[in-house]
C-alpha cells in the first residue's frame, strides 16, 4: 500500500515535468532550443498565482471560473515570454542559448519579484493575506482522500496528460505536426516547399511556452501548494530541458519519463517510510540520482544512436533565408 | 503573374559583410542606453522611485558616496568582475570550437569544495607549512574541476553526447555533493562551515589585489593561446567546420579533450581563489550563478579576452549598481535580475542590427520593380 502511494505520488510530481517537457518539445520540433524554460514556468506560475489571488480575495466567483482562468493566465504569462523568445530568435536571429539564459535569468527573477510582491504585508495588518492557495481545493478533486497520496491527482495532472497525447497526435499524424517537423529539420526546404517558416516557428514556441509555464502553476500552486515552492522552480525547469532528451522529443514517451524522474526525485523522502533508514548527508547523494539518471540516458542515447532518436537537424541554427 | 506576388515587401532584411567599428559600439550603447530608460521607467511604475533617484542610486552603488566607500565599492567591483572575467575565460576555449559548456557553475563549485576539502583534512597537519597546503589545495582544486569538465568531453569526443545537458546536470551533481560533504564535515549537521582557519592566501595590501593579478595573467594568456598558438588555431578550425579538421588532419577529438581540460584549470583556479582568496569557506551557493552569468559575458564579447574584461565590467557593474537599488528602495531582492534581464535582451537583441542591415521599401521604387516584374 506504502508502495503504491510511493508510485502515485512519483506520478503526480512527474506532472511538472511532462507539462514542461511538452512544451519544449513542442519548440525542440520548429528548431529552438528553447533554454529559458525555467523562467518560462516560473513566470507562468506567478502569472497564473496572481490571477488566482485577485479572484479569490474578490469571492463569490464559481469554482469552475477560478479553474480556468487561472489556467488561462499562467498559459498566457509563458506564451507572453514565448514571444519575447521568439521575438529575438526568429526575428532578430539572436544565439538560441545565450537568449535562454538570459530568458531564465530574467524570468526567475520576475517569478521571486511576483511572489515577494504577492506575500506582502499590507499597511494596516501585521500578516500578509495570501488567497491564491485556497484555490487549491477547486484544481483537486474531492473523492481523494486527504491521507493517499491521491489528493496530488487533480485536474491539472490529467491535463497534462491529454495535452502529451494530443501534442504527440499532432505532431505524428497531422498535417500542420508535418510542417512544423520540416521547419525543425530543415527550414530551407520547408521554405522551398511553401510552408510559412516564421509563423511555423512563431506559434510553435508560443504554445510550447504557454503549455511549459501551466507546470509552473501546477508545481508550484498544486503539487507543492506552498509559499515557498517557487524558489525550487528552477531545477524543475532544468529537469523539463533534459526529459526533452530523455523521451526521444516524443510526448507520449515523455509520460514514462516523467513518472521515473519525479520516482527519482521523492525516492529520498520515501525511504525511511519504507524502512530503509537513510542519514541526512546520504539523502543529499540520493538526491543527485535524477540528474545522474539524466547523464547516463544521456551516454546511451548517443551510443546507439539511432537516426530516429536524435535532435531535429537545425535545433539551435538561426534560419535567415537569404543565406546559402 | 498577378501584382501581389511581385510587391516589394516593406522591409528587406540583408546581411551585413561589414560594419565600421565605430557603428557597432554605437550601436551596443545605444541598446544598453534604451534598456537603462526602461529599466528607470519600470522602475518609476513598480517601486515609484523616480527616473534620477533611479539613476542616482545606480551610481552611487557603483562609486560610492563618499571617498572612503568609493574606496570599497570600487575594490568590490574590481573584485566580482575579476572573477566572472575568470570563469568566462574558462568557458571561451570551448564556446570557439562550438562546445556549449553550461556546466561552469558546477566545474567552479567542486574546485571550492576540493580545496576546502584539502584545508578541512589537512589544515591543523600542515599548520606550520601554509605555503605547502595552499599547494595541495591548489593541485586539488584545479583536479577537481579538470575531472567536471572532462567528463562530459570524453563522451562528446567519443558519441557526440549532447553537451549542453549533460554539463548543466554536472551542476545539480555537484550542488548536492557539496551538501553532502557539508552535512558530513559539521558536527551538528547544519552544514555551516564558517570560516576555515588555514589555508588563506596572503594579502598583498588588500584581499582582492592576488586575484587581479591571477586575472591578469590568464587574460593575457588566453588571448596568447587562442590567437597566436597551435592549439588554438585548432579550435577555431573545429568551431568552423569539424570535417574539415579532421580532413587537414586535427584530431578532434584530442582536441574537445584537450580545451576542457584548460576550461577545468582555469575553473579550477577560480575555486580555489573562492576558497583561499575570499570565502575561506564553501556553500552550495558559492558560485551563486555567475557560471551562468560568465557565459553571456563570454557571448557578447565575441570571445575576445580583452573585450571580455569590459563585458564582464559591465555585468558586474549592473549587478552592483542594481543591488544598490534594491537597499535604497527597499525592494525585493529579485529586481536586479529583472533589470538585468531586460538589458540583457537589448544587448543579445541589438547585435541583429549590427549583423543585419534593414532596407525600407521607396515608394518611388515600388512601382518600377512593379512594372518589372510583370515583364518577367
Amino acid at each position: 500500500m506504502l508502495f503504491l502511494d510511493f508510485l502515485i505520488n512519483a506520478f503526480a510530481f512527474g506532472i511538472t515535468f511532462l507539462y514542461g517537457s511538452t512544451g519544449e518539445i513542442i519548440t525542440e520540433k520548429a528548431g529552438h532550443l528553447n533554454l529559458g524554460i525555467p523562467g518560462i514556468m516560473g513566470v507562468g506560475g506567478a502569472c497564473g498565482c496572481a490571477a488566482l489571488n485577485i479572484m479569490c480575495a474578490a469571492g463569490n466567483l464559481p469554482p469552475w471560473l477560478i479553474v480556468i482562468i487561472g489556467l488561462l493566465a499562467a498559459f498566457a504569462g509563458g506564451a507572453l515570454m514565448g514571444l519575447l523568445y521568439s521575438f529575438l530568435t526568429v526575428t532578430l536571429r539572436s544565439n538560441q542559448n545565450v537568449t535562454g539564459l538570459a530568458m531564465t535569468i530574467f524570468g526567475i527573477g520576475l517569478t521571486k519579484y511576483l511572489f515577494y510582491t504577492l506575500a506582502k504585508k499590507p499597511a494596516n495588518s501585521e500578516t500578509p493575506v495570501i488567497h491564491y492557495l485556497k484555490a487549491l481545493d477547486y484544481y483537486r478533486f474531492p473523492f481523494a482522500g486527504q491521507k493517499s497520496s491521491l489528493v496530488y491527482c487533480g485536474i491539472m495532472v490529467f491535463l497534462g496528460i491529454a495535452i502529451a497525447i494530443v501534442a504527440s497526435i499532432i505532431l505524428t499524424r497531422t498535417r500542420v505536426g508535418l510542417h512544423l517537423r520540416a521547419v525543425g529539420e530543415s527550414p530551407a526546404t520547408a521554405d522551398a516547399a511553401g510552408i510559412n517558416v516564421t509563423r511555423y516557428k512563431y506559434v510553435a514556441t508560443i504554445i510550447g511556452s504557454g503549455i511549459a509555464a501551466l507546470g509552473g502553476l501546477f508545481y508550484i500552486m498544486d503539487y507543492q501548494g506552498s509559499q515557498e515552492a517557487y524558489l525550487s522552480i528552477e531545477a524543475m525547469g532544468w529537469l523539463s530541458v533534459a526529459l526533452v532528451i530523455f523521451s526521444l522529443w516524443r510526448p507520449y514517451l515523455s509520460i514514462i519519463g516523467s513518472f521515473v524522474f519525479g520516482a527519482l526525485f521523492i525516492l529520498a523522502s520515501y525511504l525511511p517510510v519504507f524502512g530503509v533508514s537513510v542519514n541526512m548527508a546520504t539523502s543529499n547523494l540520493i538526491k543527485t540520482l535524477p540528474y545522474v539518471v539524466t547523464i547516463l540516458v544521456l551516454i546511451v542515447t548517443s551510443i546507439i544512436n539511432r537516426r530516429e532518436n536524435q535532435p531535429p537537424a537545425s535545433l539551435g541554427v538561426s534560419y535567415f533565408r537569404e543565406d546559402r | 503573374m498577378s501584382r501581389a506576388s511581385t510587391k516589394e515587401p516593406l522591409i528587406h532584411i540583408t546581411r551585413r559583410s561589414t560594419i565600421a567599428p565605430w557603428k557597432g559600439i554605437v550601436i551596443r550603447i545605444a541598446a544598453i542606453v534604451v534598456a537603462f530608460l526602461l529599466c528607470s521607467m519600470l522602475a518609476y511604475f513598480l517601486i515609484g522611485a523616480k527616473p534620477a533617484d533611479f539613476l542616482i542610486n545606480f551610481f552611487q552603488g557603483l562609486f560610492g558616496i563618499n571617498r572612503m566607500s568609493a574606496n570599497i565599492r570600487l575594490w568590490m567591483l574590481a573584485k566580482d568582475t575579476a572573477i566572472l572575467l575568470l570563469i568566462a575565460l574558462a568557458l571561451t576555449p570551448a564556446f570557439r570550437m562550438k562546445f556549449w559548456n553550461i556546466g561552469a557553475e558546477g566545474q567552479v563549485l567542486i574546485s571550492a569544495l576540493a580545496a576546502a576539502a584539502v584545508t578541512y583534512y589537512f589544515g591543523d597537519k600542515l599548520a606550520k607549512s601554509e605555503w605547502l597546503l595552499l599547494l595541495l589545495m591548489l593541485a586539488a582544486s584545479i583536479t577537481a574541476g579538470i575531472i567536471w569538465a572532462v567528463i562530459p568531453a570524453i563522451f562528446k569526443a567519443l558519441w557526440n553526447s549532447n553537451e549542453t545537458l549533460f554539463t548543466l546536470m554536472m551542476n545539480y551533481v555537484a550542488t548536492y555533493f557539496v551538501a553532502f560533504c557539508l552535512v558530513k564535515w559539521t558536527p551538528d549537521s547544519s552544514s555551516v562551515l564558517g570560516i576555515l582557519d588555514h589555508g588563506h592566501l596572503p594579502t598583498l595590501g588588500n584581499d582582492y589585489i592576488l586575484i587581479l593579478i591571477f586575472t591578469l595573467i590568464t587574460t593575457v594568456f588566453m588571448f596568447v593561446y587562442l590567437n597566436y598558438s597551435k592549439p588554438g588555431y585548432e579550435i577555431s578550425v573545429v568551431g568552423e567546420s569539424t570535417r574539415t579538421a579532421r580532413y587537414i588532419g586535427i584530431n578532434v577529438k584530442k582536441v574537445i579533450i584537450r580545451t576542457m581540460i584548460l576550461t577545468g584549470t582555469i575553473c579550477g583556479l577560480t575555486g580555489f581563489l573562492l576558497v583561499a582568496a575570499l570565502d575561506h569557506s564553501v556553500t552550495a551557493t558559492s558560485v551563486g550563478g555567475l557560471g551562468f552569468t560568465a557565459i553571456i559575458v563570454a557571448w557578447l564579447a565575441k570571445f575576445n579576452p580583452f573585450v571580455m574584461i569590459l563585458t564582464s565590467l559591465l555585468l558586474a557593474a549592473l549587478n552592483q549598481g542594481a543591488g544598490q537599488i534594491t537597499s535604497s528602495f527597499s525592494v525585493s531582492t529579485a529586481l536586479p535580475d529583472v533589470m538585468i534581464g531586460i538589458i540583457l535582451f537589448f544587448v543579445i537583441g541589438c547585435e541583429f542590427f549590427i549583423r543585419y542591415s534593414i532596407h525600407f521599401r521607396k515608394k518611388a521604387h515600388t512601382s518600377v520593380v512593379q512594372e518589372k516584374g510583370d515583364e518577367s
